[in-house]
């Protein structure tokens, strides 16, 4: 086992796959000889060479593109958006032609092809760098969507996105990037669509990916230590697929559902959860399902205001420890 | 300032062959299309179809120049370059009638034209998206080092997307193999182009832009284009990247299924239809020494074919609603719950 930050997990995990394959291959701006805006990419560069890591121009239309008529000739690309925020700017690329071709062409067409971006807030840049856009993603069919919450997690998820051949949107949170952790040694590859529970508990469940699940696992030890609630936290790592079983069984166990999330209110992923718990898990509820979010607002940039605007542990605590006693 | 390629001039060196071939190409794509509109207005062809009645030439000059595992992209208009790549003219036709016998078992339609055993990489329906995924399977092939070009089709309209621009340029900065042919029709639907766009010639006034040689060619003209298409793909192939063609060429009918194209003026629709390059390239194949009863026999050859083509596609079933839930994934399915 060896200790190495989410950054250094996702250069370790692309490295990984292009050592194994050679139809692996990395592109987007700056991502070669700068090493990323965030240094995600660093190393790759130098270990692989300009015809496995490119650079591009700002153009993310061809970016998205070239990587889906690479992906559909033989190769398994992956293309870097340097924030989640310009996924707007290819949307019509990511949503109209890789999530649709296969099923359009009844299969001709496959798309083994990753579209990595640095997701989420925490760094004070504002409404447009700062976005979390798992849900926009998950709302299309046909993509798959990813959002790892640790350095172990990155590795194996991203191992599994790029074997994976379906097309994957691979969320890496900004506000997670020091983050160390231990990863396993050799190679590391976890399946797509499981996700972890973190923490066990018997009081409540709490649901939560990326950035939200250590303010989860803290907001738990609080509960615990300041209430005495027992909260489990199952980490999503992956929306889809979606872990289905994993959270129906806990909330069996606990008979209590809250998710935190930092995308806006509406249509966040934690109301599909919901949606599907109500569904599915509703003999077993004993109290409201609770949505924890970020208002619906464009983030703000100021740090006292960004801050205020995300689902914090005191929140969390606060929102758990008040629902919990109006349900008795 | 563009100028327009005149034809080599030396076609009696082209491989007879060759010549029937492209002739043949274009009766077939004429005689398709004309029936499809036929059988549109008799309800068996839903939703919509976009005709490229008229602009025969260009799909079958370039269809001529490639190699068989060169991929095609097109447009919406997209018929014609799938039946100049090969691809069947029965599920071609089953495609568009919805049914499951269809190219793509009906879930396509006429706007998603896909065959990818013949390398015609599909038919796409917004505009301009097919020039980054036509860049994008040519940085492949280039990778591969497969010797393999894309020929990547489109309209004048899609020179005034962004797509166009950026795709051109990354082509250009990645000498990828790809060739970039405007089809100007002259209409972006149903707006002439020249009143929306900030120069005369759509496609070949932007490639000086890009550090591209302007070429036009006269895209009635078959033969005309095919030299072009030569020896864009020779380039492209030596690895000396990409090309910027603008085929000058009309739509004989209006932008889909249910334009009359009345905007026109009619003497326009006239001369046009006037230098169709069908009965132009039957002239000069005669003159040129082409026996009368070899071009007869591809005429009746084809209408026998197009007819076998509808009857197959009209004995096949609907498709079943059990494939409605089928092909979102590799695995053949749609499920996105996680298999825990």
């Amino acid at each position: 086992m060896a200790e190495i930050t989410y950054r250094q997990a996702v250069a370790a995990g692309i490295a990984q796959e292009m050592e194994r394959d050679e139809t692996v291959v990395l592109i987007g701006e700056d991502v070669g000889a700068a090493g990323g805006v965030f240094k995600l990419t660093e190393g790759l560069f130098e270990k692989f060479g300009p015809e496995r890591v490119r650079d591009t121009p700002i153009s993310e239309q061809a970016i998205v593109g070239a990587a889906m008529g690479a992906a559909m000739t033989g190769l398994r690309p992956i293309a870097e958006l340097m924030f989640s925020d310009f996924f707007a700017v290819a949307w019509d690329m990511v949503a109209n032609q890789i999530a649709k071709t296969r099923y359009m062409t009844d299969g001709q067409v496959s798309l083994p092809l990753v579209l990595r971006t640095a997701n989420g807030a925490g760094l004070r840049f504002g409404a447009q760098h700062s976005q979390s856009v798992e849900n926009w993603a998950m709302a299309i069919p046909g993509l798959k969507v990813v959002a790892p919450s640790t350095p172990a997690d990155v590795v194996g998820l991203m191992a599994a996105a790029i074997r994976d051949p379906d097309p994957v949107v691979f969320c890496e949170h900004k506000a997670l990037l020091a983050n160390k952790g231990e990863v396993p040694d050799g190679e590391h590859v976890l399946p797509l669509g499981q996700a972890a529970i973190v923490r066990e508990g018997s009081d409540c469940t709490i649901v939560a990916v990326a950035a939200m699940v250590p303010r989860a696992v803290e907001a738990a030890e609080g509960l615990a230590g300041r209430h005495g609630i027992s909260a489990e936290v199952i980490d999503l790592r992956t929306l889809v697929p979606l872990d289905v079983a994993t959270i129906l069984g806990s909330v069996e166990k606990t008979s209590r559902l809250f998710t935190v999330e930092e995308n806006p209110r509406l249509c966040g992923w934690g109301a599909e959860i919901v949606s599907i718990v109500a569904d599915e898990g509703f003999y077993s509820l004993d109290a409201p399902l609770v949505r924890i979010t970020t208002p619906h607002v464009p983030l703000p940039s100021a740090a006292v205001l960004e801050d205020a605007a995300l689902p914090t542990v005191e929140r969390i605590v606060e929102t758990v420890r008040r629902r919990l006693e109006e349900a008795k | 300032m563009a100028t327009t390629r005149p034809r080599p001039e030396t076609p009696a060196e082209l491989d007879p062959e060759l010549r029937l071939r492209m002739y043949r190409t274009m009766v077939e794509c004429r005689r398709f299309e004309t029936r499809a509109q036929e059988l549109f207005f008799e309800g068996l062809v839903r939703g919509t179809t976009h005709l490229g009645v008229g602009q025969e030439a260009v799909a079958a000059g370039f269809a001529a120049a490639m190699r068989d595992d060169d991929y095609t992209f097109a447009t919406y208009r997209g018929h014609n370059h799938a039946l100049a790549r090969g691809a069947p003219m029965g599920p071609l036709y089953a495609e568009l009638f919805g049914r499951a016998n269809g190219l793509m078992g009906g879930k396509g339609g006429s706007m998603h034209i896909t065959d990818v055993d013949h390398h015609m990489m599909g038919s796409y329906a917004i505009v301009g998206a097919h020039l980054p995924i036509a860049l994008g399977a040519a940085w492949s092939a280039q990778y591969r080092k497969s010797g393999q070009v894309a020929v990547c089709f489109f309209g004048d309209g899609t020179t005034n997307i962004g797509a166009f621009h950026e795709a051109l340029n990354m082509a250009v900065v990645w000498k990828a193999p790809v060739i970039f042919v405007c089809e100007n029709n002259q209409y972006m639907e149903y707006t002439p182009i020249g009143a929306v766009t900030a120069v005369a010639r759509p496609a070949a006034d932007r490639a000086s832009a890009y550090g591209l040689e302007p070429i036009v060619v006269d895209g009635n003209d078959v033969e005309a284009v095919h030299a072009v298409a030569l020896v864009a793909i020779e380039r492209a192939r030596a690895g000396e990247g990409p090309s910027l063609v603008e085929a000058v060429t009309y739509r004989h009918g209006g932008h889909s299924r249910a334009d009359p194209g009345k905007y026109r003026p009619d003497e326009e629709v006239e001369a046009w239809k006037k230098r169709d390059p069908i009965p132009a390239y039957r002239a000069r194949l005669a003159e040129s020494g082409a026996e009368a009863a070899a071009l007869d026999r591809i005429d009746e050859a084809t209408a026998a074919k197009v007819q076998a083509a509808e009857d197959e596609a009209r004995a096949g079933p609907e498709p079943s609603p059990q494939v409605i839930e089928t092909q979102v994934w590799a695995d053949g399915g749609s499920s996105w719950r996680g298999t825990r």
